[in-house]
């Protein structure tokens, strides 16, 4: 069995390390197209396309049963450890990086 | 194009297999103790195949067995990280329907039933393929629209499914609760005669057994490290144990679809998340039908030696790790005894966690990439299992003759490019 933690904490910037199961899993920071110039090719690349590494991935979690915020970390796919992403200071939309 | 009616799958010579299994080979090795030879030969490794298969499971192994079988192209590798079976092939719960939601899907997997119906006979092994009945429950009105319209939809293709009452319901799962005074109660179900459950395990042995005895090379522990892609095409795999030179590669495996695609250099639109299960402590017979619930993620069935199945819907995040979590077996134990009451007592075996690459509209992706000779059958998010045979069938088809054929041509990569999805969530996942 592979190492890593047997529960999930989640460093919210703004609650403490609280469970996973506290979260939505919004899911991979991509960057987002300029909706008004994109080409439907674009897209469609922004809408499906992953880069679902298995390793470190930064991803944005929703704190539905906590401080109702869109939080950004770094996560290891392969052994669940987690670390805060670099920058999290502000509210993330789903999908968006934080500058 | 036309998939044959038979399949055209010829029936290999007799003494092409390792043996014949037979009840009087059975009773005259047991009289003389002369044992069995093994199902699939271990051969030495070549430095290259005509076609290179990653993904020893159901996919992988069945696309090799229909290119012996039916197109006579026998220089072929199947490779596996692990053991035959040891992904998503062997961590399913087994079951097999076809009242998908789309007219794809239902052919598609109508025609993967059909093989599924004669590969006992087919691959001669017992892949003990039952035929119970298949009752997916609807617990809110929006649900039983869907299956109304699903039941259309396999009537249209001709595929057997009804939508039935809670009194029908109960006749045939006496063990549910189909009361009113339940949680979540019971308003109706979609009806699917010819679904069932089977043994996956011995799906995979046939295949590897067939595959096997054609002349195929199947290679265990051997993992896919890089494949080497010059001009747009395919020239070479390599691997743990050494480097294979090739011109077609096929990525058949669940889970690390991506991690495969990427050495290609083909971007894939899925992400990876486990699927829990589940098993009780053998009991008597008594659930003759497989049940499912969309409302509950859960469906059971019971197997031959009596014990509960219980499946879910993925897990709530991405993941390529395999661990079990409590939060999950508290969940799911909760809705089992939302459907049955009954079974409070009843122990949990054990619990396992495989990897399912969802895609966007819970459809699988098969066929050619933009690079050449490099094709893919993946994204089988939760569901693909059932539909093995026909994949491979249709994988062999498009790899031999480099024309995809008709029964998957919806299932492209482009598709996502053009916006032309083929959505099946309703129909394909518990989990919404």
């Amino acid at each position: 069995m592979r190492k890593g933690p047997v529960m999930i904490l989640l460093p919210c910037p703004w609650c403490g390390p609280r469970e996973a199961t506290e979260f939505a899993h919004v899911g991979e920071v991509s960057a987002r197209p300029d909706p008004g110039s994109a080409t439907p090719a674009q897209w469609r690349r922004y809408l499906y396309l992953r880069a679902n590494p298995r390793g470190w991935t930064t991803e944005n979690w929703y704190h539905r049963m906590g401080c109702r915020r869109f939080i950004t970390v770094e996560r290891h796919t392969e052994t669940n450890e987690v670390r805060p992403a670099p920058a999290v200071t502000a509210d993330a939309g789903p999908g968006e990086r934080i500058p | 194009m036309r998939m044959g009616t038979n399949g055209g799958l010829r029936k290999p010579g007799r003494n092409a297999y390792p043996a014949k299994y037979s009840a009087a080979g059975l009773f005259g090795r047991g009289l003389t103790s002369q044992p069995w030879p093994p199902a699939w030969q271990p051969r030495p490794m070549k430095d290259s195949y005509d076609v290179v298969i990653i993904g020893g499971g159901v996919h992988g192994l069945a696309a090799a067995y229909y290119l012996a079988a039916n197109h006579g192209i026998t220089d072929v590798a199947v490779l596996d990280k692990g053991y035959l079976g040891s992904g998503g092939s062997g961590r399913n719960t087994a079951i097999l329907r076809s009242n998908y939601l789309t007219p794809e899907g239902v052919r598609f997997y109508d025609r993967s039933v059909k093989l599924y119906q004669r590969l006992a006979t087919d691959l001669d092994y017992n892949v003990m393929f039952s035929q119970r009945g298949h009752l997916t429950l609807a617990h809110s009105d929006a649900s039983l629209r869907t299956m109304r319209w699903r039941a259309e939809v396999n009537k249209v293709e001709g595929v057997e499914s009804e939508v039935i009452g809670p009194a029908e319901v109960k006749r045939l799962a006496p063990f549910l609760d189909v009361s009113a005074a339940a949680r979540y109660p019971v308003l109706g179900a979609l009806w699917h005669p010819p679904g069932g459950i089977i043994r996956h395990d011995a799906v995979v042995w046939g295949y590897a057994r067939g595959a096997s005895a054609h002349g195929v090379h199947i290679h265990q522990n051997t993992e896919v490290t890089g494949i080497e892609v010059a001009d747009g095409r395919v020239r070479a795999v390599a691997t743990s144990n050494g480097r294979i030179a090739t011109g077609a590669v096929l990525n058949a495996t669940a889970g690390w679809c991506t991690v495969i695609s990427d050495m290609a250099g083909v971007a894939m639109p899925v992400m990876t998340y486990p699927l829990q299960a589940a098993v009780t402590e053998p009991v008597k017979p008594f659930l003759s039908t497989v049940i499912v619930s969309g409302t509950l993620h859960v469906y059971i069935s019971q197997t031959d030696r009596g014990e509960l199945v219980f499946g879910a819907s993925v897990d709530p995040f991405t993941s390529y790790s395999m661990r079990g979590s409590l939060e999950f077996i508290e969940g799911l134990a909760g809705h089992v005894l939302e459907l049955m009451p009954a079974l409070t007592k009843v122990r949990l075996l054990r619990q396992w966690a495989g990897l399912c690459d969802m895609t966007p509209d819970f459809s699988p992706i098969m066929g050619p990439t933009p690079v050449q000779g490099f094709f893919v059958d993946v994204g089988w998010g939760t569901y693909g299992f059932k539909a093995g045979p026909v994949s491979g069938e249709a994988m062999a088809q498009c790899i031999a003759s480099g024309a995809t054929p008709g029964i998957i041509g919806a299932f492209g990569l482009e598709r996502f490019g053009e916006g032309e999805l083929v959505g099946e969530k309703g129909a394909a996942a518990v989990g919404h």
